[in-house]
C-alpha cells in the first residue's frame, strides 16, 4: 500500500483508485482495533482477550484499571498547589524525579518507589513546563501567554506585556530542596519543549535546542522578533530553531548563540520508502513480468489495461500484427521512463518551499552524533557534531502523519522511531473508528544515515471519545539484546512494546485507566513515561505520579528484567538520549539465554546445558568461577555456526567472557 | 459520508465502551477515601475556577472557529462524490476527523463557560448554524457561496486542484484567526484556549505545507489560479 502523498497522488492519476484503495478506509469502514491483538495472539503468551482496557469505569481517583505484565507500585497525587493543573514532562537526577506542571514543577524523592516523597513544589506557572536537568541546573520551558518573569500566578493579560516569560527558565538545584531561580532566556516563539545537549567534546558548556510552535511574539514585547516569512524579512523567527549556550561556570550568562535554519531546501516531501510487504508485492509483480515505473521515487506496477494498448501500438508502429513479441516488451520497458516523465512532468520549480516553520521536539543522541527532529510535516535526521550548528542530513514525511512530535533512537542507533501527535494531544484519536496508521509511531531503519520506513505501531486497545489519546512521550527500556520502549498514550494509558523487528512491533505490557470524566473529555492520562534506574515512572496529567515495575512473563523474563535493572544512569532527560551499557552480570548472560530459547536460536539441550553451567559457575567463586565461565564461553562461540540467531549467540559468548575477565 | 452518520457511530461506540469495569485488575494501594475526596474537591474547584478566566475575544474565537471548521466539513464531504483522487480522499478524511473533534472541543469549551453553543447542520452545500450571529459566519478565509458552488461543480482532477486551492485559503484564514486572538488583550490566558488555538495553528500550517506540495506535484501549471 503506497503511503506517501506525492506518490499516491501520481499513482492514482495513472492507475486509478484500485491501486491505492486501502489508504482510505478510515471513515467509511472503521478500522477494527483488535488488528494488533491478533498479532499478539501468535506470541507465546497472548494478551488477555477481550482486551480489558475496553470499557473501564470512569473516575478521577477511582477509575477502573487494566494492567498486563506490569505492577503499579504507587500513585501519588500532586501537592495542593498543582492539583487540577496539567502535569507535564519528567526529568531525573540521582534519586529524584522532577515533574513539570503548568503551575511550576514538583521534585519527588523516588528512592522508595512505593512511596515517593515530595521534596519541593515550586510554584511558577507557565505551560508546558517541560523540564530537563544537567548537574546542578534545571531548565524549564515556558510557552503559554500566562507565564510571568516573576513566577506570579496572575497571568500576563496584556497582548504586549513586559512581565511575560516565553522561553527557558534556569534554576540552580545544588540544594534541590531550595531551587534558586537564576535567569531566563526569552525566545520569539517561547519554548514548547527543549532538549539539552551535553557535547562529549565540550565540558564547559551545555546547549539547549529550543522548539516552539506557538505564534511569534510582537517585536514590541521582545525586540527582534519577526513574524513575517523569511522572504519578506530575513530575520524571521519562523523556519528555524533556537540554540542556547549555557556556560556551566556562569549559567546566568546563558544566551542564544545561533538560530539554525535547518529546514531550508525541503522542496518536496521525501519518500520514506515502502513497507516490506509493499516491496514484496512489487518484487512478485516484477518476477511475473509486470511493467514497473518509478513515480515520485517509488515503484508502481502498471496494470495491463494500460500496457496492452501501448504494446499494440508498438506492434502497429513496426508494421506487424498479432501478439506483441518479447522485443516489443523490451522496447516498451525502455521507453516507459521517458513517457512517464513527459506525461507527468517534474515538480514545480518556481522557488523552493521554506519547509516546516518549527520543530515540536528534537531528540539528541550525542554518542552517535545524531539528532532526530520532529518538525511540522517532517521527521529530520540532524548531524550535531557541531552543537551550535546542527546540519540536516535526512528527511522523511508520511501521508499518514499529521504532526511529527518526537523521536527515539534504538540504543545502537540502527533504528529511529517517530511519533505523530495527531490532534495535539487534546483529542481522542484512539477510537475504534480512527485508523491505526494515524496518530501512531512510525519505525524506520537507519543505514548509512538513510531512513527507511518499516512499520507503524499504535496502541491496540480502542479508547472512548472521552479519552484524549495519541502517540506521546516514552523511552527505551534497557532490556539487553532487544529494542523495547515504554510509551505514554495520554488516556490510552501506557504501552510497552518490542520493536526489535522493525517491521513487526508488538505490545508486551500495558496499564490503562478509564476516562477522568464519564461524560466529557477532560485532559488526563500519561503525558510521558520513562524507564529510570529500574522503575517506570509516568507523569499522569490529572492524577499525579505513577510508578511501575516490570513483571516477568513469557514475553519478558525475570533475567531480562534483572539485566535491565543493572543499568544505572546518573540523570535522564529523555530528549537527550543516553546510551545504555550493561555491566557483566549473570543476569545479562541468562537474559541472552532466555532470548535464544524464545527465538529457537539454540537447541533445548544446549539451552539447558548453558543454564546448568552458568548455575555451577555462579555457585563457585574466585578462580574456580572464572575457569568455569571461560570453559563455557569457548563452545558457546562455536554454537553460533548454524544458529538462526547467531548474533545473539555471540552476544551470549561475549557476556560470559566479560563476566569471566571482569572477575579478576 | 455524512455528518449525521458519523455522529451516530460515535454515539454507539460511547455506549459500548461506557459501562462496567470490565475485567480490570485494580492494583492501586488505594489512598484513604477522605484524602481522595479532598483531592477530588480541590480538583473540581480548580478546574471550575480555571473556566472563569476568559475574555470576549476567546468566546468570539471559539464561536467563529466552529463556523469556520464547519465549512471545512462541507468542503471535505464533497470528496467521495466528486471523483476526488485517493490521496485527496485521505486528506479529506483527516480534515473531517480532525475538525469534527475540534468542533466538539470548542462546543464543550463554550458550554463549560455558560456561553451560547453553536450547533452545526450540514445539508449538501448548505451550512446551517444555530446560535451564531451573522458576523461569525464570515470568518477569514471562508469560501463565498459562489466559490462553494464552483467547487461543487468540479470533479476529478479539477476538483482536486480547486479543493487544494480553496482549502489552503481556508486554512490560512484559521491561522489568521489564531494570530488575531493572540493579539487581543487578555486572550488565551486560559490553558485550554491557548492549547486549542496553538494546536489549530500548527496543525493547519503543517497541512497547508502538505497541500501546497500536493498542488506542486499536480501537472505543471496547476497553480494558475
Amino acid at each position: 500500500m503506497p503511503r506517501t502523498a506525492s506518490s499516491i497522488r501520481l499513482a492514482a492519476t495513472l492507475l486509478g483508485a484500485a491501486a491505492c484503495g486501502s489508504s482510505y478506509s478510515s471513515q467509511a469502514a472503521p478500522t477494527p482495533a483488535p488488528a494488533a491483538p491478533a498479532r499478539v495472539a501468535t506470541m507465546p503468551a497472548a494478551a488477555p482477550m477481550p482486551d480489558p482496557r475496553v470499557g473501564l469505569r470512569a473516575g478521577l481517583l477511582n477509575a477502573g484499571e487494566a494492567v498486563w505484565n506490569l505492577r503499579l507500585l504507587s500513585t501519588t497525587p500532586p501537592a495542593a498547589d498543582f492539583v487540577g493543573v496539567t502535569n507535564s514532562d519528567l526529568a531525573f537526577t540521582g534519586q529524584y524525579a522532577i515533574q513539570g506542571n503548568y503551575n511550576g514543577f514538583q521534585v519527588w524523592d523516588i528512592s522508595n518507589p512505593r512511596q515517593p516523597v515530595l521534596v519541593t513544589g515550586y510554584l511558577c506557572p507557565a505551560s508546558q513546563s517541560d523540564v530537563s536537568v544537567y548537574k546542578n541546573l534545571l531548565f524549564v520551558s515556558g510557552e503559554g501567554l500566562g507565564g510571568r518573569l516573576d513566577c506570579g500566578t496572575g497571568g500576563a493579560p496584556d497582548a504586549v506585556s513586559a512581565d511575560r516569560l516565553r522561553g527557558i527558565r534556569i534554576f540552580d538545584i545544588t540544594d534541590i530542596r531550595n531551587p534558586t531561580y537564576l535567569t531566563n532566556v526569552q525566545t520569539c516563539r517561547g519554548s514548547h519543549t527543549h532538549s539539552v545537549l551535553a557535547d562529549p567534546n565540550d565540558s564547559e558548556n551545555v546547549y539547549i535546542y529550543v522548539s516552539g510552535s506557538a505564534p511569534v511574539r510582537p517585536a514590541e514585547e521582545l525586540a527582534g522578533c519577526v513574524g513575517a516569512p523569511p522572504d519578506e524579512d530575513p530575520n524571521s523567527a519562523l523556519f528555524r530553531i533556537e540554540v542556547i549556550r549555557v556556560p556551566l561556570a556562569h549559567p546566568e550568562q546563558a544566551a542564544i548563540v545561533s538560530s539554525p535554519r535547518i529546514f531550508g531546501g525541503l522542496v518536496a516531501p521525501p519518500q520514506h520508502g515502502m513497507a516490506p510487504d509493499d516491496i514484496a508485492a512489487i518484487e512478485r509483480a516484477r518476477a511475473a513480468g509486470a511493467f514497473i515505473v518509478d513515480l515520485g521515487g517509488q515503484p508502481r506496477v502498471l496494470p495491463s489495461r494500460m500496457t496492452a494498448p501501448m504494446l499494440d501500438s508498438l506492434v502497429m508502429a513496426r508494421g506487424g500484427n498479432g501478439t506483441p513479441t518479447a522485443a516489443d516488451s523490451a522496447a516498451l520497458r525502455a521507453a516507459l521512463p521517458a513517457m512517464i516523465a513527459e506525461r507527468f512532468g517534474g515538480p514545480r520549480t518556481d522557488g523552493p518551499r521554506p519547509g516546516p516553520t518549527q520543530c515540536h521536539d528534537i531528540t539528541l543522541y550525542p554518542e552517535i552524533g545524531l539528532a532526530g527532529g520532529a518538525c511540522g510535516g517532517y521527521g529530520l535526521l540532524l548531524d550535531i557534531s557541531d552543537p551550535a550548528n546542527p546540519v540536516r542530513i535526512g528527511a522523511v514525511s508520511d501521508s499518514n502523519f499529521s504532526y511529527w512530535h518526537s523521536a527515539t533512537f534504538s540504543n545502537d542507533g540502527s533504528k529511529i522511531l517517530f511519533t505523530d501527535e495527531w490532534g495535539g494531544g487534546g483529542q481522542p484519536k484512539c477510537r475504534a473508528t480512527d485508523p491505526m496508521e494515524w496518530g501512531a509511531d512510525a519505525i524506520f531503519t537507519l543505514e548509512n544515515r538513510e531512513m527507511q520506513f518499516k512499520s507503524y505501531y499504535k496502541l491496540p486497545a480502542a479508547q472512548t471519545p472521552e479519552e484524549n489519546c495519541v502517540a506521546h512521550n516514552g523511552s527505551l527500556v534497557p532490556i539487553p539484546g532487544r529494542d523495547v520502549m515504554i510509551q505514554g498514550w495520554y488516556q490510552g494509558g501506557i504501552s510497552l512494546f518490542d520493536w526489535t523487528d522493525p517491521a513487526h512491533p508488538m505490545e508486551i505490557a500495558y496499564h490503562d485507566r478509564g476516562p477522568v470524566d464519564p461524560d466529557r473529555m477532560q485532559m488526563g492520562g500519561s503525558w510521558s513515561v520513562y524507564w529510570y534506574n529500574g522503575v517506570i515512572v509516568s507523569s499522569e496529567i490529572a492524577r499525579g505520579l505513577d510508578i511501575f515495575e516490570l513483571v516477568p512473563s513469557p514475553l519478558i523474563s525475570a533475567n531480562e528484567i534483572e539485566a535491565a535493572k543493572s543499568v544505572h544512569i546518573d540523570y535522564l532527560n529523555t530528549q537527550g538520549q543516553p546510551r545504555f551499557t550493561w555491566p557483566a552480570t549473570f543476569a545479562l548472560a541468562r537474559a541472552y539465554v532466555d532470548q535464544l530459547e524464545r527465538s529457537n536460536g539454540l537447541s533445548a539441550d544446549r539451552i539447558a546445558a548453558v543454564r546448568q553451567q552458568l548455575a555451577s559457575a555462579e555457585s563457585a567463586s574466585g578462580r574456580g568461577r572464572q575457569d568455569a565461565l571461560l570453559r563455557l564461553s569457548e563452545p558457546v562461540d562455536g554454537y553460533a555456526n548454524g544458529s538462526r540467531d547467531a548474533a545473539k549467540v555471540r552476544m551470549l559468548a561475549g557476556a560470559v567472557r566479560q563476566l569471566a575477565t571482569g572477575m579478576r | 459520508m455524512g455528518w449525521q452518520r458519523l455522529a451516530l457511530s460515535i454515539t454507539l461506540i460511547t455506549a459500548a465502551c461506557g459501562g462496567g469495569a470490565g475485567s480490570a485488575v485494580d492494583t492501586t494501594p488505594a489512598p484513604a477515601p477522605a484524602a481522595n475526596a479532598e483531592i477530588e474537591a480541590l480538583y473540581r474547584a480548580r478546574t471550575d475556577s480555571a473556566r472563569m478566566r476568559f475574555t470576549e475575544a476567546d468566546v468570539a474565537f471559539m464561536t467563529g472557529m466552529i463556523a469556520h471548521h464547519a465549512q471545512a466539513l462541507v468542503m471535505a464531504d464533497l470528496a467521495p462524490t466528486h471523483g476526488a483522487s485517493p490521496p485527496m480522499r485521505v486528506l479529506c478524511a483527516r480534515i473531517l476527523n480532525a475538525q469534527r473533534d475540534e468542533i466538539t472541543t470548542m462546543q464543550g469549551w463554550l458550554r463549560d463557560r455558560g456561553q451560547p453553543v453553536p450547533e452545526v447542520r450540514i445539508e449538501g452545500l448548505n451550512l446551517m448554524m444555530h446560535g451564531v450571529a451573522e458576523h461569525h459566519m464570515h470568518m477569514p478565509g471562508m469560501l463565498t457561496q459562489a466559490q462553494l458552488e464552483e467547487l461543487d461543480a468540479a470533479s476529478g482532477t479539477d476538483f482536486d486542484r480547486l479543493f487544494l486551492t480553496y482549502m489552503i485559503q481556508h486554512h490560512r484564514g484559521a491561522v489568521t484567526m489564531v494570530h488575531e486572538l493572540f493579539g487581543s488583550d487578555g486572550a488565551a490566558q486560559d490553558e485550554l484556549a491557548f492549547k486549542l488555538a496553538s494546536d489549530i495553528q500548527v496543525d493547519q500550517l503543517t497541512e497547508i505545507a502538505r497541500m501546497e506540495l500536493m498542488l506542486d506535484e499536480m501537472a505543471p501549471n496547476a497553480r494558475g489560479r
